[in-house]
């Protein structure tokens, strides 16, 4: 710690920092731009100046960038000083020589950190007389959209683009007063980062394309905070509403766990909230057998739905109820509490759910804890098997990335150079990295930081696995017959992974093996013998909610599709679940044919909707609330961002969880009594041990502050009277919200000095941008004040000792066969999840599906890049165009997990052996099924 | 080709250390006759009788003051490096960058007697405990590469370079790197940088390169110039190196000094350090006919505008520094009465603000403003306040407050030609459009 | 250790194998790829004349290296044309001790000679002209260079002369 005295007050803040971020952090105000606190400093656009003194009887003082100055112990400076402060002011007023004066037309007008810092300098004037220079823009893809005559110059996209995300296709052009910063040609932006462009942009260069599309001014949509569901990542978000549709999502910071980032899937996959095809009304399907189209379709009032849902569930003889791993633990706890618990079903096919329940008992009891994000980017060495984690969960890649950065960060330590010091960390570092070790089946995007990469088949990966821990502690299982090649990587990997003090291991779901999982356990539990007490287990998971739902309990998919299929049951209430995405569509047809009833609650048309006789419109995690457990771990309270009813009267869109409680109470005869999500929660919390901890989780509805709900609209949110007045000139009062403690208006508390860890936009006078977030944290990049969001549910898994013995069912070599292909289907960032794939761009990010396999194999069979390959995988036929090129081991073939289905539907959950050749009845590289 | 305008016979071993060799003819100085005159003998010596702090030493005491522009004392730069055995080897650099407007020294150093620079970098070679010296060489320098190239190729069959140093076990090298052009390449760090195949942005300091320099390993960037004087101070001793400047300067050595610009003789002389601007002036024949001295630049484009009154002072750091301007290269640039000090400073500016890097603000942006006041003072089109805002941006151009000293090397002549020479930019704003400067002093076309 | 994998655009351009082993060659020289870009750049432009679009992906995987990082240099550097030039360039000093030297007129003077612009090549393909730092011949200004060829003092009236030399 150290002292520092600013314009006549003392302070203490931290010594390892620089002046900006120390006085930042004391919530003090200094104009900035190039420094960035996930990035650090570089003193390029020198607005940050403050004097700086030598002492207490200097009275002339230095001017020097704040950013750039580390804090030292009795250093007197001053923020108000009239030099710097005119020194600031000119700094803003040459980033204006060339800035266009298209705030009014300019989308980030309104969060705009160049128009806080322009009002903060004071700068109102123009004395600039001569033309401005001009830049062409480019197209950057469906995502993110350009306008370089905005740009000040600060380095920033670049510097996030390319050190901190590692891609390629962005870069600085030009030099003195015509540098651009685009692609070096013009394209879809490769990086799976590129939306945090828009927020690490402090003007409009980089905007949200998808938000142009609909754009509305940021002060004039309605937030909540909100958890991001398209991965199991938990990153939070800020999603924000205007005329019901979501028209964007903005980060939202925790400082465990996404901080500052998101992956473009997150971002940009909130489409499906908008589809104009959504259920908004209950519908009763009639239809003269199941199996058969519907011939119609009514729509329902609430009242009559319930009513026909009870009446044709009563006529079932036994009933059960298939919940999801995208829906909340509170919609799902309902849903086990309206069938009872042994009628249950996860709704997740067998395999996974054992894998899910297995990752579970790791992250317990193998005596190596589960890191945040956060503690993953301070990891130093990493071991994955088998995730290519930018398509599985790309986030955590991100901070993957960040972990083996820090080697530089280390190196630069050692030579006095501070961690914020950007640049000069950067060429401490050269290409010096953390190790990270990656075991996938195909080349990844990741490999270009790797230490060593090993393309395996799913069996040798966990062969690979089991064998560094056996190299980490004898006593666990060996493994026989490696080739000395392996052998020697097996060395290498756990001489690095015991020579790290935070070394993590990273498995998961991706190539659907429970040895590659049992492997990355062996390897945790190894670690944790060695007394590794810093080391990870990080272990992914597919969807929002796959760790609550395993932890809630409840049979796989597969048990209730039998229950119905031999007629053990013959009503189902499914649940935000499109079962066809998860079985081939011939179990499931056979299955629901059998059923007399099929009540399906969902917020989208899928196949699954198609089959039902009543179908009920649920919300989105925008229309409703509940909490999401994170492959952390982590439980998450997601909060309604909207009211679908104020704008659209017509809509019956209800919660999940308030459908199934009014249904429950329905079929018991009984008046539908009011519910709290609070409540909800609590029975989710009382009803086993694991989720005890969400009672503290959560601030309740009744939590305020000063007497006040919090809002969820910017106090300059405008247009509230006339809004809704093509509907009705009274404007009624906003929809109250019984549920949470916020307020579906500008009304209530929007402030920053009391702490509060649910923020659904961060706001703070005179900090309008992204960048306001600054006040909400212990320091700038920290913690928010108030704690971050969440409440890890695995906590003590470190502390538990292990006493569980090693897995020893290694399985054997893989070994290619004549004829026959191990097929795999690998997971896909865009489009590989039920929902998002729904979401315009997301569809224009799509990859074509392809088949992969090894260059050799494809020799074999005369198949060249791009020729059209007929596979054959039990009743699955499809022609896909050859993908090589990629490193595949032979013998393998990968498919495409998600993008695939629109073609042949699911894939079998358990893959196997099938059959590859040369379609030669297809046109070039068609796919078809 | 550039030539030293003193005759052989005017220069001698022991006070022309840096010229001595060179023929009257500007034909280079190759391998057999450098060795025959005592070449390389300054290398022998040290592998024999110096380790690397006492050969930093020596350099150190000599006072050997950088000759890039800045100053700053080499054999200090060189103790400040990183050493040691657990510090990994670094590279010694030879900033051959040479673009400051008004500077032809390095030129005529490297194209004629590339064995001393070579000689001047194995001895800072050894001293800093590099493992590589490169040689950046502006890539407009063709026939310096050349004369380079060759000479680096006869010093490795020699043993000067390679393996194994002259058997001494010491392994060290030197390899030729050519620029594409850039005036911030010159800047040490931006050097570094795009010694790396960068953008030439330059670096923060702290790191200074020599704790952290290109590839993050210690570095040692020197002017050729600097180097080229080190084997007359291993030869020869401090103390007789502090002696060729005699009473003349606090500064040791000799310095390679020019003239151009409207002089009768233009071009380069060996003097010792601190050598009045009035010697040097004389030497160069004074102004060409009918012209008189209006103004000077003591060193390149980025130092400060000096009247003929500043002549009789000595050219040393010191002395120059306190005038306000700055030494700089050492080469004088002189300004006939007839010409506009608006224009020239236009001129400059526009050098400045095509050359920024554009990494930081005020240069990047603020550099091209300055042009746009300049050329409208030009024209007559100058608006009440101009000269306020031009001086306003000198002084926020000023040193600290960008990130290199580029920019500040901008404000010099901007600041110092309105000090001095106010009323011919005033006329910019009170003449009528077209006429500002019809009248006595025609400018460059506008 | 670093990998890195660069998508090659599809321009018709292809790095002449000849050049290509000299980059490599060029790579030899330095610690990391990244220090050969400019080599390799100028490499091309030696072939070339200028450095065409398609190069700059060849580049980039040749060394192993990002693309925007070589089009980053590529577009810094005053001496890498990324454009086509004529034959001859012409690079003319327009810095201080040559303006001092009557720099305009000689400026002009090849202007008119020339009937291009700065920037601009000649309708025959024969001479592009453009402006350049110090060429460090400040006592011979005003000075240009045409190829490697240094020429000062310049005067107007020999211009045609000296430019004759140059086919
Ligand atoms: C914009 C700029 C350009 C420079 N150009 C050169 C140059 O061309 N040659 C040079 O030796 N030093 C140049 N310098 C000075 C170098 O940064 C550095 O001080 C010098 O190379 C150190 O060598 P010395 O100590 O031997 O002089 C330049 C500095 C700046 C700020
Ligand atoms: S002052 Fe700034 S913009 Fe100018 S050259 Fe230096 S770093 Fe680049
Ligand atoms: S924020 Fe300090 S210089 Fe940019």
């Amino acid at each position: 710690m150290a002292t520092i005295h600013v314009d006549g007050n003392d302070y203490e803040v931290e010594d390892s920092d620089n002046l900006l971020h120390a006085c930042l952090s004391l919530g003090l105000d200094i104009p900035y731009f190039c420094w960035h606190p996930a990035m650090g400093s570089v003193g390029a656009c020198r607005q940050c100046a403050v004097k700086q003194y030598k002492d207490a009887d200097d009275t002339r003082g230095m001017l020097v960038m704040s950013c750039m100055a580390p804090v030292k112990d009795d250093a007197y400076i001053s923020i108000d000083d009239e030099e710097a402060k005119a020194f600031r002011e000119t700094v803003i007023e040459w980033l204006m020589v060339n800035h266009p004066h298209d705030c009014p037309v300019c989308e980030e007008g309104g969060h705009c950190h160049l128009q806080d810092m322009t009002v903060m300098t004071g700068h109102d004037r123009r004395r600039y007389r001569f033309r401005k220079r001009t830049h062409r823009n480019q197209y950057l893809g469906p995502f993110v959209a350009h306008e370089m005559n905005r740009c000040i110059t600060c380095y920033r996209c670049v510097r996030f683009y390319k050190d901190y995300a590692g891609g390629e296709d962005l870069g600085a052009f030009g030099a003195h007063d015509n540098v651009y910063f685009g692609r070096y040609e013009e394209g879809t932006l490769e990086s799976e980062f590129s939306g945090n462009l828009t927020e690490v942009c402090p003007t409009g260069v980089f905007t949200d394309q998808t938000h142009s599309d609909h754009y509305t001014r940021k002060w004039d949509l309605q937030f909540a905070p909100s958890i991001c569901h398209q991965c199991a990542s938990g990153c939070n978000i800020s999603p924000g509403e205007r005329y019901g549709d979501i028209r964007r999502i903005e980060n939202r910071y925790n400082g465990d766990v996404n901080r500052y980032f998101l992956c473009d899937r997150g971002r940009f996959g909130y489409g499906y909230v908008n589809r104009k095809d959504r259920p908004t009304r209950p519908e009763l399907f009639q239809r003269s057998q199941r199996g058969v189209a519907a011939q119609g379709v009514t729509l329902m009032e609430v009242d009559e739905a319930l009513d026909r849902a009870a009446d044709a569930l009563r006529g079932a003889t036994r009933l059960i109820g298939i919940g999801s791993p995208r829906a909340s633990l509170e919609s799902n706890h309902r849903l086990r509490e309206l069938v009872g618990a042994d009628r249950f079903s996860t709704g997740i096919e067998a395999g996974e759910l054992e894998r899910l329940r297995r990752m579970e008992a790791l992250n317990r009891d193998s005596g190596v804890a589960t890191p945040s994000l956060r503690e993953i980017e301070a990891c130093d060495a990493v071991l994955v098997l088998g995730e290519d984690l930018l398509q599985s969960a790309a986030r955590l890649a991100l901070s993957v990335r960040q972990a083996v950065r820090g080697k530089g960060v280390e190196l630069g330590a050692e030579r006095g150079i501070p961690e914020w010091n950007a640049e000069a960390v950067k060429t401490i570092a050269q290409d010096a990295a953390h190790p990270l070790f990656l075991a996938t089946p195909e080349a990844t995007k990741l490999d270009a930081i790797a230490t060593r990469t090993r393309r395996a088949a799913p069996d040798d990966i966990a062969r690979l696995g089991f064998a560094v821990a056996h190299a980490l502690d004898p006593t666990a299982p060996a493994v026989g017959g490696l080739d000395d090649d392996t052998q020697a990587l097996v060395g290498e990997i756990a001489d690095a992974l015991l020579a790290a003090e935070r070394p993590l291991v990273i498995a998961g779901e991706a190539l659907a093996s429970l040895a590659v999982i049992e492997a990355a356990g062996n390897v945790a539990r190894a670690l944790a013998r060695r007394q590794k007490a810093g080391a990870g287990l990080t272990l992914v998971r597919r969807e929002a909610n796959s760790v609550g739902l395993g932890m809630l309990g409840g049979e796989s998919l597969d048990w209730a599709l039998a229950q119905l299929e031999q007629g053990d049951a013959d009503g189902v209430v499914i649940l935000e679940n499109d079962l066809y995405a998860r079985l081939p569509a011939a179990k499931i047809d056979a299955a629901l044919d059998r059923a007399s009833a099929v009540v399906v609650i969902d917020h989208q048309r899928t196949p699954t909707w198609e089959q039902a006789d009543i179908g009920l419109p649920a919300g989105t995690f925008a229309e409703s609330d509940g909490t999401l457990v994170s492959l952390e771990g982590r439980a998450q309270r997601f909060y309604q961002v909207f009211d679908p009813s104020y704008l659209r009267p017509d809509t019956r869109i209800r919660e999940s969880w308030r459908w199934l409680h009014a249904l429950q109470a329905t079929l018991e005869r009984q008046p539908v009594t009011t519910i709290l999500l609070d409540d909800l929660t609590e029975a989710v919390a009382g009803d086993m041990a694991a989720f005890a901890p969400l009672h503290h989780a959560m601030p309740e509805a009744q939590f305020r502050i000063h007497g006040l709900k919090l809002a969820r609209e910017p106090h300059r949110y405008s247009g509230r009277t006339s809004m809704r007045a093509n509907l009705d000139v009274n404007e009624p009062r906003a929809p109250v919200d019984l549920d949470t403690p916020f307020a579906f208006s500008m009304e209530g508390y929007a402030g920053y000095r009391e702490p509060r860890r649910e923020v659904p936009f961060a706001w703070a006078p005179g900090w309008n941008s992204p960048q306001a977030w600054n006040k909400f944290q212990d320091e700038v990049g920290g913690h928010l004040r108030a704690g971050d969001p969440g409440v890890r549910l695995f906590r003590d898994a470190a502390a538990t000792r292990d006493e569980a013995s090693y897995c020893d069912r290694i399985p054997a070599a893989f070994a290619p066969r004549d004829g026959e292909w191990q097929m795999i289907a690998l997971p896909q960032l865009f489009g590989g999840d039920e929902t998002s794939r729904r979401a315009e761009p997301i569809q224009a990010r799509m990859a074509p599906p392809a088949v992969t396999l090894n260059d050799d194999d494809a020799a074999a069979l005369g198949i060249a890049a791009g020729d059209p390959v007929a596979v054959s995988l039990d009743d699955t036929r499809v022609t896909l165009p050859a993908q090589l090129g990629r490193d595949l081991p032979r013998g393998l073939v990968a498919l495409p997990q998600g993008t695939l289905e629109p073609l042949v539907g699911a894939l079998p959950a358990a893959l196997g052996w099938g059959r590859i050749a040369l379609d030669t009845s297809a046109a070039d590289g068609e796919a078809r099924a | 080709m550039s030539r030293i305008l003193q005759p052989a016979s005017e220069r001698r071993a022991e006070t022309h250390p840096l010229t001595w060799r060179l023929h009257d003819d500007a034909s280079p100085v190759l391998l057999a006759e450098y060795r025959d005159t005592g070449g390389y003998a300054a290398v022998a010596k040290a592998l024999e009788q110096h380790t690397y702090e006492s050969l930093t030493a020596e350099v150190k005491s000599a006072n050997l003051r950088g000759r890039g522009g800045a100053g700053f004392s080499a054999g200090m730069k060189w103790s400040l490096t990183a050493k040691g055995d657990d510090v990994p080897r670094g590279y010694i650099v030879c900033n051959a960058d040479e673009m400051e407007p008004g500077t032809f020294k390095d030129r005529l150093l490297m194209e004629q007697q590339p064995h001393l620079l070579i000689e001047g970098m194995i001895l800072a070679g050894y001293a800093n405990r590099s493992k590589q010296g490169y040689i950046f060489l502006r890539g407009e320098y063709h026939r310096a590469a050349a004369s380079i190239l060759r000479a680096l190729d006869d010093a490795r069959a020699d043993g000067w370079l390679g393996a194994d140093v002259r058997g001494s076990g010491w392994d060290f090298d030197i390899a030729l790197h050519t620029g594409a052009g850039r005036y911030i390449c010159g800047e040490e760090t931006a050097l570094i940088n795009s010694l790396e195949g960068k953008r030439a942005n330059p670096r923060a300091k702290p790191p200074f390169p020599g704790q952290s320099g290109a590839w993050g390993l210690p570095t040692v960037v020197n002017n050729v110039e600097t180097l080229c004087n080190v084997p007359g101070i291993v030869n020869h001793g401090a103390d007789w190196f502090q002696a060729l400047s005699g009473e003349r300067s606090s500064d040791g050595g000799t310095k390679l000094y020019g003239a151009s610009g409207k002089v009768q003789h233009p071009g380069l002389w060996e003097l010792p350090m601190g050598t009045t601007g009035r010697e040097l002036f004389e030497l160069a024949g004074g102004m060409r006919d009918g012209l008189t001295l209006k103004s000077w630049l003591p060193g390149g484009g980025s130092t400060g505008f000096l009247l003929p009154e500043h002549l009789d002072l000595a050219l040393d750091f010191d002395t120059i520094g306190k005038t306000g301007s700055r030494l700089g290269t050492g080469l004088i640039t002189v300004v006939a009465d007839d010409q506009s000090m608006v224009s020239l400073t236009r001129n400059l500016e526009e050098f400045f603000a095509r050359e920024s890097c554009g990494w930081c603000t005020p240069c990047r942006d603020g550099l091209p403003w300055s042009v746009k006041l300049l050329r409208a003072l030009e024209a007559g089109a100058g608006e009440p306040g101009d000269i306020e805002l031009l001086e306003q941006m000198a002084r926020d151009l000023g040193p600290g407050k960008t990130f290199c000293a580029h920019a500040p090397g901008a404000a010099m002549p901007l600041s110092s030609a309105i000090h001095y020479f106010r009323d011919e930019f005033e006329r910019g704003i009170t003449r009528p459009r077209g006429e500002a400067h019809a009248d006595p002093i025609p400018v460059g076309s506008i | 250790m670093t990998q890195h994998t660069a998508t090659i655009a599809s321009d018709a351009f292809a790095l002449d194998p000849a050049d290509r082993a000299a980059i490599l060659e060029e790579r030899a020289h330095y610690p990391y790829p990244q220090a050969a870009s400019i080599g390799a750049l100028k490499i091309v432009q030696q072939r070339h004349g200028y450095v065409p679009d398609g190069a700059i992906p060849a580049i980039a995987e040749t060394l192993g290296i990002g693309v925007a990082d070589v089009e980053g240099v590529a577009t810094f550097y005053s001496l890498i044309f990324r454009q086509p030039v004529g034959r001859h360039v012409i690079l003319i000093c327009d810095s201080s001790s040559c303006f001092l030297t009557d720099y305009e007129q000689l400026r002009d003077a090849l202007i008119d000679h020339l009937g291009i612009q700065m920037g601009q090549t000649t309708a025959d393909g024969r001479f592009t002209l453009l402006p350049v730092c110090c060429l460090g011949a400040c006592d011979r200004g005003p000075t240009l260079l045409i190829g490697e060829d240094l020429h000062g003092p310049v005067t107007p009236e020999a211009l045609p002369a000296l430019l004759e030399a140059y086919a």
